[in-house]
Protein backbone atom coordinates (compact mmCIF):
# COMPACT_ATOMS: atom_id res chain seq x y z
CA UNK A 1 0.00 0.00 0.00
CA UNK A 2 1.36 3.40 -1.03
CA UNK A 3 1.27 6.53 1.68
CA UNK A 4 -0.99 7.97 0.18
CA UNK A 5 -3.58 5.17 0.41
CA UNK A 6 -2.66 4.44 3.78
CA UNK A 7 -3.39 8.29 4.48
CA UNK A 8 -6.78 7.73 2.96
CA UNK A 9 -7.71 5.46 5.72
CA UNK A 10 -7.07 8.04 8.37
CA UNK A 11 -4.07 6.16 10.17
CA UNK A 12 -0.08 6.97 9.20
CA UNK A 13 1.64 3.74 7.51
CA UNK A 14 4.52 2.06 10.18
CA UNK A 15 6.22 -0.51 9.29
CA UNK A 16 5.81 -2.94 12.52
CA UNK A 17 9.19 -5.05 12.64
CA UNK A 18 9.43 -7.99 14.85
CA UNK A 19 12.49 -9.44 16.50
CA UNK A 20 13.27 -12.40 19.05
CA UNK A 21 16.36 -12.57 21.09
CA UNK A 22 17.83 -9.97 19.03
CA UNK A 23 21.50 -8.78 20.59
CA UNK A 24 20.66 -5.11 22.18
CA UNK A 25 23.42 -3.09 20.95
CA UNK A 26 22.29 -4.39 17.44
CA UNK A 27 18.83 -3.27 18.61
CA UNK A 28 20.01 -0.04 19.76
CA UNK A 29 21.87 0.38 16.31
CA UNK A 30 19.30 0.00 14.05
CA UNK A 31 17.48 2.47 15.68
CA UNK A 32 19.38 4.86 15.54
CA UNK A 33 20.00 4.90 12.05
CA UNK A 34 15.94 4.09 11.15
CA UNK A 35 15.20 7.76 13.30
CA UNK A 36 18.05 9.46 11.47
CA UNK A 37 18.61 8.19 8.19
CA UNK A 38 14.24 7.27 7.68
CA UNK A 39 11.70 8.83 6.29
CA UNK A 40 9.38 6.32 7.51
CA UNK A 41 7.36 5.36 10.69
CA UNK A 42 8.61 2.15 12.49
CA UNK A 43 7.81 -0.10 15.25
CA UNK A 44 9.98 -2.64 16.85
CA UNK A 45 9.06 -5.20 19.16
CA UNK A 46 12.39 -7.33 20.45
CA UNK A 47 11.05 -9.93 22.37
CA UNK A 48 14.21 -10.40 24.86
CA UNK A 49 17.62 -10.32 24.26
CA UNK A 50 19.94 -13.44 23.87
CA UNK A 51 22.68 -12.39 27.14
CA UNK A 52 22.12 -9.94 30.00
CA UNK A 53 23.80 -6.49 29.22
CA UNK A 54 24.19 -2.89 31.13
CA UNK A 55 22.20 -0.17 28.66
CA UNK A 56 23.42 3.75 30.18
CA UNK A 57 21.72 6.50 28.84
CA UNK A 58 23.28 9.14 26.44
CA UNK A 59 25.01 11.21 29.40
CA UNK A 60 25.46 7.53 31.84
CA UNK A 61 28.82 7.54 33.91
CA UNK A 62 29.94 4.14 34.51
CA UNK A 63 31.27 5.26 38.17
CA UNK A 64 28.35 6.90 39.32
CA UNK A 65 25.85 4.09 37.79
CA UNK A 66 27.57 0.95 37.62
CA UNK A 67 29.51 -1.92 40.35
CA UNK A 68 32.49 -1.89 37.90
CA UNK A 69 34.12 -4.09 39.88
CA UNK A 70 31.58 -6.87 39.72
CA UNK A 71 30.61 -6.37 35.96
CA UNK A 72 34.26 -6.33 35.20
CA UNK A 73 34.89 -9.56 36.85
CA UNK A 74 31.55 -11.00 35.13
CA UNK A 75 32.21 -9.89 31.75
CA UNK A 76 29.06 -7.79 31.43
CA UNK A 77 28.50 -5.67 28.65
CA UNK A 78 27.71 -2.16 28.98
CA UNK A 79 26.24 -0.03 26.04
CA UNK A 80 25.92 3.83 26.49
CA UNK A 81 22.58 4.58 23.83
CA UNK A 82 22.08 7.50 22.00
CA UNK A 83 18.87 8.02 23.91
CA UNK A 84 18.44 9.77 27.12
CA UNK A 85 17.45 8.23 30.79
CA UNK A 86 18.45 6.24 32.81
CA UNK A 87 20.11 2.71 33.62
CA UNK A 88 18.76 -1.02 33.16
CA UNK A 89 20.32 -4.25 33.07
CA UNK A 90 18.09 -6.29 30.08
CA UNK A 91 18.38 -9.92 29.65
CA UNK A 92 16.12 -12.30 28.22
CA UNK A 93 13.47 -11.60 30.09
CA UNK A 94 13.23 -7.92 28.50
CA UNK A 95 10.77 -7.35 25.91
CA UNK A 96 11.57 -4.01 23.98
CA UNK A 97 8.66 -1.94 22.24
CA UNK A 98 10.24 0.89 20.01
CA UNK A 99 8.04 3.46 18.27
CA UNK A 100 9.80 6.13 16.01
CA UNK A 101 7.65 8.79 14.22
CA UNK A 102 7.83 11.27 11.43
CA UNK A 103 6.52 14.59 13.81
CA UNK A 104 3.54 14.88 11.17
CA UNK A 105 2.80 11.61 11.96
CA UNK A 106 1.37 11.91 15.61
CA UNK A 107 0.16 15.74 15.09
CA UNK A 108 -1.15 16.15 18.47
CA UNK A 109 2.11 15.55 20.11
CA UNK A 110 4.74 18.33 20.63
CA UNK A 111 8.13 16.99 20.18
CA UNK A 112 9.10 17.39 23.60
CA UNK A 113 9.52 14.62 25.86
CA UNK A 114 6.56 15.40 28.33
CA UNK A 115 4.69 15.53 25.55
CA UNK A 116 5.81 12.15 23.80
CA UNK A 117 5.29 10.53 27.27
CA UNK A 118 1.65 11.56 27.89
CA UNK A 119 0.89 10.30 24.39
CA UNK A 120 2.97 6.92 24.82
CA UNK A 121 1.04 6.06 28.65
CA UNK A 122 -2.53 6.84 26.20
CA UNK A 123 -1.37 3.91 24.06
CA UNK A 124 -0.19 1.86 26.85
CA UNK A 125 -3.31 2.20 28.53
CA UNK A 126 -5.10 0.15 26.15
CA UNK A 127 -2.84 -2.28 26.18
CA UNK A 128 -3.48 -2.72 29.82
CA UNK A 129 -7.23 -2.11 30.61
CA UNK A 130 -8.43 -3.82 33.29
CA UNK A 131 -4.92 -5.38 34.00
CA UNK A 132 -3.15 -4.66 37.45
CA UNK A 133 -3.35 -0.36 38.47
CA UNK A 134 -0.83 0.70 35.25
CA UNK A 135 -0.29 4.21 34.93
CA UNK A 136 2.73 6.53 34.03
CA UNK A 137 4.19 7.70 36.91
CA UNK A 138 6.71 10.42 36.39
CA UNK A 139 8.35 9.15 32.92
CA UNK A 140 7.76 5.07 34.23
CA UNK A 141 5.68 2.22 33.38
CA UNK A 142 3.97 1.27 36.62
CA UNK A 143 1.52 -0.97 38.35
CA UNK A 144 0.75 0.46 41.44
CA UNK A 145 3.95 2.11 42.91
CA UNK A 146 6.37 -0.78 41.67
CA UNK A 147 7.66 -0.46 38.23
CA UNK A 148 8.22 -2.23 35.08
CA UNK A 149 8.42 -0.50 32.29
CA UNK A 150 11.32 2.03 31.74
CA UNK A 151 11.31 4.56 28.82
CA UNK A 152 13.76 6.78 27.03
CA UNK A 153 13.51 9.46 23.85
CA UNK A 154 15.81 10.82 21.05
CA UNK A 155 13.91 14.52 19.33
CA UNK A 156 15.52 15.54 16.02
CA UNK A 157 13.46 18.10 14.05
CA UNK A 158 11.26 15.94 12.25
CA UNK A 159 11.17 12.64 13.91
CA UNK A 160 11.55 11.14 17.46
CA UNK A 161 11.82 8.06 19.03
CA UNK A 162 10.31 6.38 22.29
CA UNK A 163 11.82 3.22 23.58
CA UNK A 164 10.57 1.26 26.58
CA UNK A 165 12.33 -1.85 27.95
CA UNK A 166 9.52 -3.67 29.99
CA UNK A 167 10.15 -6.00 32.82
CA UNK A 168 8.79 -9.31 31.81
CA UNK A 169 10.85 -10.81 34.39
CA UNK A 170 14.19 -10.54 36.08
CA UNK A 171 17.54 -11.47 37.63
CA UNK A 172 17.99 -10.52 41.32
CA UNK A 173 21.26 -11.09 41.01
CA UNK A 174 21.35 -9.04 37.80
CA UNK A 175 20.34 -6.33 39.85
CA UNK A 176 23.50 -6.45 42.15
CA UNK A 177 25.35 -4.72 39.18
CA UNK A 178 23.63 -1.71 39.42
CA UNK A 179 24.72 0.72 42.31
CA UNK A 180 21.15 2.73 43.30
CA UNK A 181 21.34 5.96 40.81
CA UNK A 182 21.43 9.28 42.43
CA UNK A 183 19.16 11.07 39.74
CA UNK A 184 15.88 8.89 40.69
CA UNK A 185 12.16 9.42 40.61
CA UNK A 186 10.40 10.64 43.39
CA UNK A 187 7.94 8.32 44.28
CA UNK A 188 10.91 5.37 44.53
CA UNK A 189 11.46 6.89 47.52
CA UNK A 190 14.41 4.92 49.05
CA UNK A 191 12.87 1.48 48.01
CA UNK A 192 16.29 -1.04 46.56
CA UNK A 193 15.79 -2.29 43.12
CA UNK A 194 13.97 -5.82 44.34
CA UNK A 195 11.38 -3.60 46.31
CA UNK A 196 10.95 -1.09 43.65
CA UNK A 197 10.41 -3.02 40.38
CA UNK A 198 7.80 -6.01 39.50
CA UNK A 199 8.09 -7.97 36.31
CA UNK A 200 4.65 -8.33 34.19
CA UNK A 201 4.46 -11.90 34.29
CA UNK A 202 2.04 -11.91 37.45
CA UNK A 203 0.04 -9.66 34.80
CA UNK A 204 -0.49 -11.18 31.74
CA UNK A 205 1.13 -14.03 29.46
CA UNK A 206 4.37 -12.97 27.12
CA UNK A 207 2.41 -13.26 24.00
CA UNK A 208 -0.79 -11.69 25.19
CA UNK A 209 1.29 -8.39 26.12
CA UNK A 210 2.65 -8.47 22.63
CA UNK A 211 -0.36 -9.02 20.66
CA UNK A 212 -2.35 -6.02 22.36
CA UNK A 213 0.62 -4.09 22.39
CA UNK A 214 0.73 -4.57 18.46
CA UNK A 215 -3.68 -4.17 18.29
CA UNK A 216 -2.76 -0.61 20.28
CA UNK A 217 -0.59 0.54 17.81
CA UNK A 218 -3.32 -0.49 15.11
CA UNK A 219 -5.49 1.59 16.42
CA UNK A 220 -3.35 4.55 15.88
CA UNK A 221 -1.28 3.66 12.97
CA UNK A 222 -1.67 1.37 9.97
CA UNK A 223 0.65 -1.39 10.00
CA UNK A 224 3.42 -3.41 7.58
CA UNK A 225 4.99 -6.09 8.48
CA UNK A 226 8.81 -5.76 7.84
CA UNK A 227 10.83 -8.76 7.73
CA UNK A 228 14.43 -7.69 8.22
CA UNK A 229 17.82 -8.73 8.19
CA UNK A 230 19.39 -6.96 10.80
CA UNK A 231 22.93 -7.85 10.56
CA UNK A 232 23.12 -6.92 7.10
CA UNK A 233 21.31 -3.25 8.02
CA UNK A 234 23.50 -2.47 10.54
CA UNK A 235 26.72 -4.14 9.12
CA UNK A 236 27.72 -1.19 7.41
CA UNK A 237 30.44 0.97 8.41
CA UNK A 238 28.81 4.23 6.29
CA UNK A 239 27.00 5.42 9.40
CA UNK A 240 29.04 6.36 12.95
CA UNK A 241 26.88 5.60 15.38
CA UNK A 242 26.31 7.11 18.69
CA UNK A 243 25.57 3.77 20.48
CA UNK A 244 28.74 1.91 21.82
CA UNK A 245 29.96 -0.58 23.59
CA UNK A 246 31.91 0.33 26.01
CA UNK A 247 35.76 -0.98 26.43
CA UNK A 248 36.92 -3.27 29.05
CA UNK A 249 39.63 -0.43 29.06
CA UNK A 250 37.14 2.62 29.92
CA UNK A 251 35.37 0.39 32.44
CA UNK A 252 38.92 -0.30 33.95
CA UNK A 253 39.44 3.45 34.15
CA UNK A 254 36.72 4.48 35.24
CA UNK A 255 37.20 1.79 37.92
CA UNK A 256 40.41 3.35 38.77
CA UNK A 257 39.28 6.99 39.08
CA UNK A 258 36.54 5.29 41.68
CA UNK A 259 39.55 3.80 43.43
CA UNK A 260 41.39 6.92 43.26
CA UNK A 261 38.85 8.63 44.95
CA UNK A 262 37.99 11.22 42.14
CA UNK A 263 34.44 9.62 42.20
CA UNK A 264 32.91 8.61 45.48
CA UNK A 265 31.75 5.19 46.17
CA UNK A 266 28.13 4.49 46.63
CA UNK A 267 27.12 1.27 49.30
CA UNK A 268 25.95 -1.70 47.36
CA UNK A 269 21.94 -1.89 48.53
CA UNK A 270 20.00 -4.73 46.82
CA UNK B 1 33.33 14.86 16.69
CA UNK B 2 31.36 16.46 19.12
CA UNK B 3 32.85 17.82 22.61
CA UNK B 4 31.01 15.99 24.78
CA UNK B 5 30.43 18.25 28.13
CA UNK B 6 29.38 16.13 31.51
CA UNK B 7 27.42 18.08 33.79
CA UNK B 8 25.91 17.95 37.10
CA UNK B 9 22.19 17.07 37.82
CA UNK B 10 22.40 19.22 40.83
CA UNK B 11 21.70 22.13 39.18
CA UNK B 12 18.25 23.72 40.14
CA UNK B 13 15.58 24.58 37.05
CA UNK B 14 14.31 27.49 37.94
CA UNK B 15 11.65 28.38 35.47
CA UNK B 16 10.42 31.84 33.75
CA UNK B 17 7.22 32.90 34.62
CA UNK B 18 6.12 35.92 32.29
CA UNK B 19 5.33 37.69 34.92
CA UNK B 20 8.53 38.75 35.92
CA UNK B 21 9.12 42.25 36.71
CA UNK B 22 12.69 42.55 36.92
CA UNK B 23 13.53 41.94 33.67
CA UNK B 24 15.34 44.23 31.21
CA UNK B 25 13.51 47.24 29.56
CA UNK B 26 14.17 45.37 26.02
CA UNK B 27 12.32 42.13 27.00
CA UNK B 28 9.21 41.55 25.50
CA UNK B 29 6.82 39.78 27.43
CA UNK B 30 4.65 37.05 25.32
CA UNK B 31 0.96 36.61 26.45
CA UNK B 32 2.19 32.56 26.31
CA UNK B 33 3.95 31.17 29.53
CA UNK B 34 7.46 31.81 28.09
CA UNK B 35 9.73 35.31 27.84
CA UNK B 36 11.04 36.30 24.00
CA UNK B 37 13.67 38.58 24.25
CA UNK B 38 13.86 42.03 21.14
CA UNK B 39 16.48 42.05 19.21
CA UNK B 40 17.17 38.42 18.53
CA UNK B 41 16.51 36.30 15.93
CA UNK B 42 14.72 33.09 16.22
CA UNK B 43 14.25 30.00 14.60
CA UNK B 44 11.56 27.90 13.88
CA UNK B 45 12.90 24.87 15.74
CA UNK B 46 13.32 27.32 18.94
CA UNK B 47 16.89 27.80 19.26
CA UNK B 48 18.22 31.66 19.33
CA UNK B 49 20.86 34.24 17.70
CA UNK B 50 22.18 37.54 18.89
CA UNK B 51 24.01 38.88 15.93
CA UNK B 52 26.83 41.09 17.38
CA UNK B 53 29.21 42.66 13.98
CA UNK B 54 31.44 39.63 13.01
CA UNK B 55 30.06 37.27 15.83
CA UNK B 56 26.52 35.69 16.21
CA UNK B 57 25.69 34.15 19.66
CA UNK B 58 23.80 30.77 19.80
CA UNK B 59 21.17 29.22 22.69
CA UNK B 60 18.18 27.50 23.04
CA UNK B 61 14.93 29.94 24.15
CA UNK B 62 12.77 30.07 27.15
CA UNK B 63 9.86 28.50 25.43
CA UNK B 64 12.33 25.64 24.10
CA UNK B 65 13.68 24.77 27.98
CA UNK B 66 9.89 25.20 29.55
CA UNK B 67 9.00 22.30 27.10
CA UNK B 68 12.19 20.66 28.20
CA UNK B 69 12.65 20.22 31.58
CA UNK B 70 15.14 20.22 33.50
CA UNK B 71 18.90 19.57 31.44
CA UNK B 72 21.11 18.09 32.83
CA UNK B 73 23.55 17.11 29.55
CA UNK B 74 24.90 19.33 26.89
CA UNK B 75 26.67 18.07 24.21
CA UNK B 76 28.57 20.94 21.68
CA UNK B 77 30.84 20.73 18.99
CA UNK B 78 34.53 22.25 18.88
CA UNK B 79 36.35 25.20 18.17
CA UNK B 80 37.07 25.38 14.97
CA UNK B 81 34.39 23.11 13.75
CA UNK B 82 31.40 24.36 11.47
CA UNK B 83 27.91 24.70 11.91
CA UNK B 84 25.16 24.87 9.01
CA UNK B 85 22.07 26.37 9.31
CA UNK B 86 18.73 24.65 10.27
CA UNK B 87 21.31 21.01 11.09
CA UNK B 88 22.25 20.14 14.12
CA UNK B 89 25.21 20.65 16.04
CA UNK B 90 24.63 19.55 19.36
CA UNK B 91 22.02 17.77 22.29
CA UNK B 92 21.00 18.45 25.16
CA UNK B 93 19.88 15.75 27.62
CA UNK B 94 16.82 16.10 29.88
CA UNK B 95 13.88 14.07 31.74
CA UNK B 96 14.35 10.99 29.47
CA UNK B 97 15.27 12.55 26.30
CA UNK B 98 17.91 13.53 24.02
CA UNK B 99 17.25 16.59 21.90
CA UNK B 100 18.69 17.81 18.63
CA UNK B 101 20.06 21.54 18.95
CA UNK B 102 20.06 22.89 15.19
CA UNK B 103 22.01 26.12 14.37
CA UNK B 104 20.06 28.85 12.95
CA UNK B 105 22.62 30.18 10.55
CA UNK B 106 26.34 28.93 9.43
CA UNK B 107 29.33 29.64 10.25
CA UNK B 108 32.22 28.37 11.99
CA UNK B 109 32.62 28.25 15.96
CA UNK B 110 34.54 29.88 17.56
CA UNK B 111 33.87 29.76 21.09
CA UNK B 112 31.84 26.85 23.45
CA UNK B 113 30.33 27.74 26.47
CA UNK B 114 32.46 25.77 28.97
CA UNK B 115 30.05 26.76 31.75
CA UNK B 116 27.72 24.21 30.54
CA UNK B 117 29.89 21.39 31.58
CA UNK B 118 29.51 21.92 35.53
CA UNK B 119 26.28 23.71 35.53
CA UNK B 120 23.74 22.66 32.63
CA UNK B 121 20.80 24.22 34.35
CA UNK B 122 21.49 27.45 33.31
CA UNK B 123 19.96 26.81 30.25
CA UNK B 124 16.86 26.66 32.02
CA UNK B 125 17.62 29.45 34.26
CA UNK B 126 19.15 31.42 32.09
CA UNK B 127 18.12 30.66 28.30
CA UNK B 128 19.38 33.85 27.00
CA UNK B 129 22.00 34.66 29.28
CA UNK B 130 24.42 32.64 31.51
CA UNK B 131 23.02 29.59 28.73
CA UNK B 132 24.77 30.86 25.57
CA UNK B 133 25.82 27.31 23.97
CA UNK B 134 28.03 28.82 20.63
CA UNK B 135 29.39 31.77 19.41
CA UNK B 136 29.85 31.52 15.62
CA UNK B 137 31.71 33.52 12.98
CA UNK B 138 28.68 33.58 10.43
CA UNK B 139 29.67 32.48 7.30
CA UNK B 140 26.13 33.80 4.99
CA UNK B 141 24.73 36.60 7.73
CA UNK B 142 21.53 36.94 5.03
CA UNK B 143 20.38 33.69 6.58
CA UNK B 144 19.35 36.24 9.17
CA UNK B 145 16.83 37.56 7.25
CA UNK B 146 15.12 34.13 7.02
CA UNK B 147 14.84 33.96 10.77
CA UNK B 148 11.78 35.42 13.12
CA UNK B 149 11.79 38.76 15.10
CA UNK B 150 10.44 38.78 18.73
CA UNK B 151 7.15 39.52 17.75
CA UNK B 152 6.83 36.95 14.92
CA UNK B 153 8.33 34.20 17.24
CA UNK B 154 5.86 35.09 19.93
CA UNK B 155 2.80 34.05 17.66
CA UNK B 156 4.56 30.86 16.15
CA UNK B 157 4.87 29.83 19.94
CA UNK B 158 1.48 30.63 21.00
CA UNK B 159 0.21 29.23 17.95
CA UNK B 160 1.91 25.87 18.31
CA UNK B 161 1.30 25.19 21.88
CA UNK B 162 -2.74 26.23 21.20
CA UNK B 163 -2.21 23.27 18.13
CA UNK B 164 -1.77 20.78 20.73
Amino acid sequence: MTIPQARQLGRPLMNLVKFKGTPILQQLRLEERLLRNSSDNWCIINDGTNIPAIVMGLSGKPSELLEIRSVLRDQIPVVRRFTGGGTVIVDHGTIFVTLICNREAVPTVQPYPRSIMQWSSLLYNEVFQGIGDFKLRENDYVFGNHKFGGNAQSITKDRWIHHTSFLWEYEARNMAYLKLPTRAPEYRLVRNHMDFLCGMKDYLPRSAFISKTVEAIENHFLTKPVIMDIDAVTSGTDYVHTTKLLSEQELEEAYARELSGEIPVSNLMI
Amino acid sequence: MALRMWASSTANALRVSSSRTHLSPALSLSRCFSSVLDGLKYASSHEWVKHEGSVATIGITDHAQDHLGEVVFVELPETGGSVAATKGFGAVESVKATSDINSPISGEVIEVNTKLTETPGLINSSPYEDGWMIKIKPSSPAELESLMGAKEYTKFCEEEDASH
